[in-house]
C-alpha cells in the first residue's frame, strides 16, 4: 500500500468532520474498551502474566537467530518449507512464484498484517491470480477498495448502513438482490458468498500471531473460522509473518494467548486458535499437501538493540489504539499506512520513512494511555519522542518551531532575562486584559493554533519570581 | 513574614528545606497557584525557598526531540534545587520530568546521571508531596459548592497521583465532589501538541469540557496548570460558567482570586 | 533466497553485536529449553473442572448437555437435528470413540471429512480446557478438520474425564501421549462469530453456526 501518511493534517481534519466515521468510532469505546476493562478486572493474575509475557518475548528477540533457525528446521522436520524474505519484493516474489508453481488461479486470504505491509493483493492481483479476503472486517474494504483502519477489526470505520450498500452492490452478481440491513443477515450473506470462495480455492494464505520453534508450528487467533477454512481448503497453505513473531515452546504461547484475546477484544480465549504444523500427514482425509511460511525481515532486524527494540515485543493486539484519544478521534486512515494508532505512530515512519510520515509522531500529547494497557508495557511515548529527536537532528521539524523553542531555551537557561523578559511580557498582558475588563483573549498574535479553538486565558499579572522577588525586598528593608 | 497558620506536619520533625520549582506557567500566567503551594507547604511545616535561578525543567526542548537544550536546562534545575531536602511543583507533568526523565536524559553521562537521579528520588508534584510526605489531615478550609476533578496524564501515569487530590479534596467541609466520566482521558493540551494540532486538540478539549459539563459541577480543579488553562480556554468559548482553578488554590483556601480566564470574583467566594 | 536467509542472520546477528550464531554452550541451553519446556504463571481456576468448563464454555454460546453414558448420544444428536429443522443428514469422524454410536434408522450418517453442503457434524474431542472452556481437536485420518469448520452445526462428543484444568495441561498430555504435533491442533471456543459490523456479535461468521457439546459423565 502506498503511504499517504504525508496528507495527515489533512486527513485528519477530514476524518474529524465525518459523521459517519464519528459515529463508528463512538463503537470502540463501549466494545474494545469496555470489553477489555471487564476481561482484564476478571483476571488477577493479568499483571503478572503481562510481566512473564514481556520477559518470554524479551528472551526470544536476544536470542532471535536462534530460534528462527530452529523454528525453520521443526518446519522442514514435519515436511513444510521456510523462505526468507528481506524485504516485501521478495516475499511477494516468493509467494507468487509458490502460486505460479501451483497453478493456481484462485487465493483465499486469512487476514495477515504482513500481507498488507507488503501489498500481496496487488501483486497477486498483478500476476492475474484472484485474491479474496475472507475476515468479513477485511472482505468488507476489499470491497470498499479502502486501506484497513485498525489492525485487528479493519472496517472498523464503516457503518452498518455503508456495509448494507457496498453488500448489495457486489452481491447482486451472486443473485443476492435483496437489501441487508441488519446484522445478521449481512453476516449471513457474507457467509453464503464466501462459502464458494473457500471451496474452489488453489492456495491459502493466513498470517500468523506466533511461530512456534518447540514445534515449527505457525498459530492464528481468530473468531470467524475464516483462516481455518484457508488454511485447510486449499492444497496450497502459505503462512506471511514478520521474524519477530517466534516465540520459543507451545507453553509460552499459552502465556501469551491469555494476554492477547483480553487486550484486544476483552475475549478469554478467542473462538479458534489454531497450531498449525506442516502439510497433511499420510492418511489425512483433509488438509493441504503443502505448508509453506515465508518469514520477513523489512527492517525489523534493524530495530533489535537500538531505541525501537521494544517494538519488536508487539503482539499486533490493537488495545494501543483502543485507548488512544487521538486515534479515536480521527481512525486509522489518516495515518496513512498499514500500521495505525500508537504502534503505527513507530512503525510506519521507521518502515515507510520519517520524511513521508513526520506527523506521526508529533501528532500525540504523549498521555501514557496506550503503554498502560500495552500487553507487553512497550515504552510508546519514549519511541515516539526517540523518532522526534530523529526529526530534530536532521532538520526535519519546521523552521518557525525550531525558531520558538531556540528562543524559549535561550531564555530558560538565562533566569535572570527570563524573569524580565517575560516578567514584562505577561505584566502588559495582564494589563491590556485588564484595560478591555476581560480575563482572556479571543485572539492572540501568534498564538491561532490556540484561539481558534479556545480562549487565552490573561495571565494575573506580575510573575511569581517578580512578585517574590519584591515580598523578599520588602521584608529585607 | 510567613502565615502562622495551623501547623499539620508531624510535630516531632524539624523543619525541612524545599525549593519550590514554581514552573513556567504558574509563574507567567498564575503566581496565585505558587503562593497557594508556599502557604499549603508552610502549613505543613516546611521551610520554602524559591530558587532564583529557575525558569523551566525543560519539557518543552524534550518532547520536541532537542535533548541537548533540555539537558542544558536539567542541569540548571539540577544544581540549583539539589541543596534542598526536597523539590516540590505544582504540576504533575513538571515533577514527572524531572523525577521520570531527568535521570534517562542523562543516560549516557555517569556524573549527572547520578546527581538527576538523586535530586529525583527528592522531587514530588505538590498535592502528593503534602498527602504521602507529609501526611497532612486538616486544612482548615471550608468551601460550600461542588467540583470534578481533572486527572493529568502525566501526573496520572509518571507519578501515580489520583487518590491523594481526592484525599485531601475530601477534607474540606461543604465540598461536593463529582467525577466525571473519563476523568482520566486526555485533554488534548499536550505541550506544542495542541497547536501544532489544533482541530484534533479541539476535538479531544470539547469532548472534555462535555464530561465536565455532565457532572453538574460548579467548578472544575486539576494539578496541571497546561490542562486546565487549555479546558478552561474552551469552557470559554463555549460560554459556559464552571469556573476553573488549581487545586492548590483551594486547598489553601485562596480563591479570592478570578477563576482562570475571569476578569470578576466569583460571587460569595470564601 | 537462500541469500535472504544469509542476510537476515546476519542482519540480526550484526544488530545483537554478534560476529555469528550463539556460542554452542548457550546454544545448547536454548535447546534444553526447548526440549524440557515449563510452564509460567497459570492462573487460579475453581476445583470442579466439570463445572468451570460448563459455565466457560456456556458464556460463549457454547451449549453443553450432559448425558450419563454414550448411549444417550443418538438421542441428543436426533433432538438437535430436529430442534434447529437440519434435515435427517450428519456426518460423523471416523472415530473409534464414535464407532459404537446406535443412530436411528431414519438417519443418514456417512463417516467422512466435510463436504460444502454439510448441516451437521458429529467428532470426538482430544481434550478440553476448564480454564477457557475449549475444545482440543487433533487433525488425523479418524477426525478430520473440516469437520469442525464446515458444517453449519458442530457437535463434540466429550468425556467428563479428557477435561484438563489449563491449556499448558494438553501439552503435557500430548508428551506423555507421545503425540506428536498433527497437521492441526484446533481450540474451539464456542460457535464462530464476529463484531466486524459495528461491534456488534453475531455468531455464524464463516464457522459453525452452532457448537453443541454432549458431555458424558465418566
Amino acid at each position: 500500500m502506498k503511504p499517504t501518511s504525508s496528507q495527515f493534517k489533512k486527513s485528519a481534519r477530514v476524518a474529524l468532520v465525518d459523521p459517519d466515521l464519528q459515529r463508528a468510532m463512538g463503537f470502540i469505546k463501549t466494545g474494545f474498551v469496555e470489553k477489555r476493562r471487564a476481561a482484564v478486572e476478571r483476571l488477577p493474575e493479568f499483571d503478572a502474566l503481562r510481566r512473564s509475557a514481556r520477559g518470554i518475548k524479551e528472551h526470544t528477540l536476544q536470542n532471535l537467530d536462534f530460534y528462527l533457525e530452529a523454528f525453520e528446521e521443526r518446519v522442514i522436520a514435519n515436511g513444510g518449507q521456510v523462505h526468507w524474505a528481506n524485504t516485501p519484493q521478495q516475499a511477494c516474489d516468493i509467494v507468487l512464484g509458490i502460486c505460479r508453481r501451483a497453478g493456481a488461479k484462485r487465493v483465499t486470504k486469512g487476514k495477515s498484517m504482513v500481507g498488507e505491509e507488503i501489498a500481496i493483493n496487488e501483486a497477486l492481483e498483478g500476476a492475474g491470480f484472484e485474491a479474496i479476503e475472507t475476515d468479513l472486517g477485511e472482505y468488507i474494504i476489499q470491497l470498499a477498495e479502502e486501506p484497513p483502519s485498525h489492525i485487528i477489526a479493519p472496517a472498523v470505520h464503516k457503518t452498518k448502513s455503508q456495509i448494507t450498500e457496498l453488500f448489495h452492490k457486489h452481491h447482486a452478481r451472486y443473485g443476492y438482490t435483496e437489501r441487508q440491513t441488519e446484522v445478521p443477515g449481512l453476516v449471513d450473506e457474507a457467509r453464503q458468498v464466501l462459502r464458494g470462495k473457500f471451496l474452489s480455492a488453489d492456495v491459502g494464505i493466513t498470517g500468523a500471531n506466533f511461530l512456534v520453534a518447540e514445534t515449527g508450528s505457525t498459530v492464528i487467533v481468530t473468531n470467524e473460522g475464516n483462516g481455518d477454512l484457508t488454511n485447510t481448503l486449499p492444497p496450497v497453505h502459505i503462512v506471511t509473518a514478520g521474524i519477530e513473531k517466534v516465540v520459543p515452546t507451545r507453553e509460552d504461547v499459552s502465556t501469551l494467548l491469555r494476554v492477547l484475546a483480553r487486550s484486544a477484544t476483552g475475549q478469554e480465549m478467542s473462538v479458534y486458535t489454531t497450531f498449525s504444523t506442516g502439510p497433511r500427514r499420510q492418511n489425512d482425509l483433509d488438509g493441504p499437501t503443502e505448508f509453506h511460511v515465508v518469514l520477513l525481515d523489512n527492517g525489523r532486524s534493524q530495530m533489535l538493540g537500538n531505541e525501537f527494540h521494544a517494538m519488536l515485543r508487539c503482539i499486533r493486539c490493537g488495545a494501543c489504539m483502543n485507548h488512544c484519544p487521538v486515534y479515536q478521534g480521527i481512525g486509522g486512515h489518516a495515518y496513512g499506512w498499514v500500521y495505525v494508532g500508537p504502534m503505527g505512530a513507530v512503525l510506519t515512519p521507521l518502515m515507510v520513512g520519517l520524511d513521508q510520515a513526520g506527523d506521526l509522531p508529533n501528532a500525540c500529547t504523549l498521555n501514557g494511555r496506550c503503554q498502560e494497557v500495552c500487553p507487553m508495557g512497550i515504552e510508546l511515548p519514549a519511541m515516539l519522542r526517540q523518532l522526534r529527536r530523529r526529526q530534530y537532528q536532521n532538520r526535519q521539524t519546521s523552521a518557525v518551531s525550531r525558531m520558538a523553542l531556540a528562543a524559549w531555551s535561550f531564555l530558560a537557561r538565562r533566569p535572570r532575562l527570563y524573569r524580565r523578559v517575560l516578567g514584562a511580557a505577561v505584566a502588559s498582558l495582564a494589563w491590556l486584559a485588564r484595560v478591555r475588563g476581560r480575563g482572556r483573549f479571543r485572539h492572540m498574535l501568534f498564538a491561532g493554533g490556540w484561539t481558534c479553538a479556545r480562549d487565552l486565558p490573561a495571565p494575573q499579572g506580575a510573575s511569581f519570581q517578580n512578585q517574590w522577588r519584591k515580598r523578599r525586598q520588602g521584608n529585607q528593608s | 513574614m510567613t502565615s502562622d497558620a495551623t501547623s499539620s506536619s508531624r510535630n516531632d520533625t524539624p523543619s525541612i528545606r524545599v525549593g519550590l520549582f514554581v514552573t513556567c506557567l504558574v509563574d507567567l500566567m498564575r503566581p496565585n497557584v505558587g503562593f497557594a503551594a508556599v502557604k499549603l507547604l508552610e502549613n505543613a511545616g516546611c521551610r520554602v525557598e524559591v530558587p532564583e535561578l529557575q525558569s523551566c525543567c525543560g519539557q518543552p526542548a524534550y518532547n520536541s526531540g532537542d535533548f541537548s537544550d533540555s539537558q542544558r536546562i536539567a542541569r540548571q534545575v539540577i544544581a540549583a534545587f539539589e541543596p534542598y531536602d526536597y523539590l516540590v511543583a505544582p504540576s504533575g507533568s513538571c515533577a514527572g520530568m524531572i523525577k521520570e526523565h531527568y535521570p534517562q536524559l542523562f543516560a549516557t553521562d555517569a556524573g549527572w546521571r547520578n546527581r538527576a537521579q538523586q535530586l529525583a528520588g527528592r522531587s514530588y508534584e505538590l498535592v502528593s508531596f503534602l498527602h504521602d510526605v507529609r501526611g497532612v489531615a486538616e486544612l482548615g478550609v471550608a468551601r460550600t459548592g461542588s467540583v470534578t476533578y481533572h486527572d493529568s496524564c502525566s501526573g496520572l501515569r509518571e507519578l501515580g497521583i489520583h487518590g491523594q487530590p481526592r484525599a485531601l479534596l475530601g477534607k474540606i467541609s461543604g465540598l461536593e465532589l463529582r467525577e466525571m466520566t473519563d476523568s482520566n482521558v486526555c485533554c488534548g493540551f499536550g505541550g506544542t501538541f495542541c497547536i501544532k494540532y489544533p482541530k484534533i486538540s479541539e476535538h479531544l478539549v470539547s469532548n472534555k469540557v462535555a464530561d465536565i459539563a455532565d457532572t453538574g459541577a460548579d467548578t472544575l480543579l486539576g494539578g496541571d496548570l497546561g490542562c486546565l488553562l487549555n479546558i478552561a480556554g474552551r469552557i470559554k468559548r463555549e460560554g459556559r460558567a464552571t469556573k476553573v482553578y488549581h487545586v492548590a488554590e483551594v486547598l489553601a483556601g485562596m480563591t479570592d482570586v478570578p477563576a482562570i480566564g475571569d476578569a470578576e470574583l466569583p460571587d460569595g467566594a470564601t | 533466497m537462500s541469500d535472504a536467509r544469509e542476510q537476515v542472520l546476519a542482519n540480526i546477528r550484526g544488530a545483537l553485536n554478534r560476529e555469528g550464531p550463539l556460542p554452542d554452550s548457550i546454544a545448547r541451553s536454548l535447546q534444553g529449553r526447548l526440549s524440557r519446556p515449563r510452564a509460567n504463571l497459570k492462573p487460579a481456576i475453581g476445583d470442579d473442572l466439570t463445572a468451570y468448563f460448563i459455565e466457560k464454555l456456556e458464556s460463549v454460546s457454547g451449549k453443553v448437555t450432559r448425558v450419563a453414558s454414550i448411549d444417550e448420544v443418538a438421542a441428543v444428536v436426533a433432538r438437535h437435528l430436529e430442534s434447529f429443522d437440519l434435515g435427517d443428514a450428519l456426518v460423523v469422524a471416523p472415530d473409534p470413540a464414535l464407532q459404537g454410536i446406535p443412530w436411528s434408522n431414519r438417519l443418514r450418517v456417512e463417516r467422512r471429512a466435510a463436504a460444502g453442503g454439510d448441516r451437521l457434524s458429529v467428532t470426538g474431542a482430544y481434550a478440553a480446557v476448564a480454564e477457557t472452556g475449549s475444545l482440543v481437536l487433533l487433525s488425523s485420518p479418524e477426525s478430520p478438520t473440516t469437520l469442525n469448520f464446515l458444517p453449519d452445526d458442530h457437535l463434540i462428543v466429550l468425556h467428563e474425564s479428557q477435561i484438563v484444568p489449563h491449556i499448558e495441561d494438553v501439552w503435557v498430555r500430548m508428551r506423555r501421549d507421545k503425540q506428536a504435533m498433527p497437521r492441526t491442533v484446533n481450540f474451539i471456543t464456542g460457535p464462530s462469530k464476529t463484531a466486524d459490523v459495528e461491534q456488534t456479535i453475531q455468531e455464524g461468521a464463516h464457522g459453525p453456526r452452532r457448537l453443541h457439546v454432549i458431555l458424558v459423565a465418566d
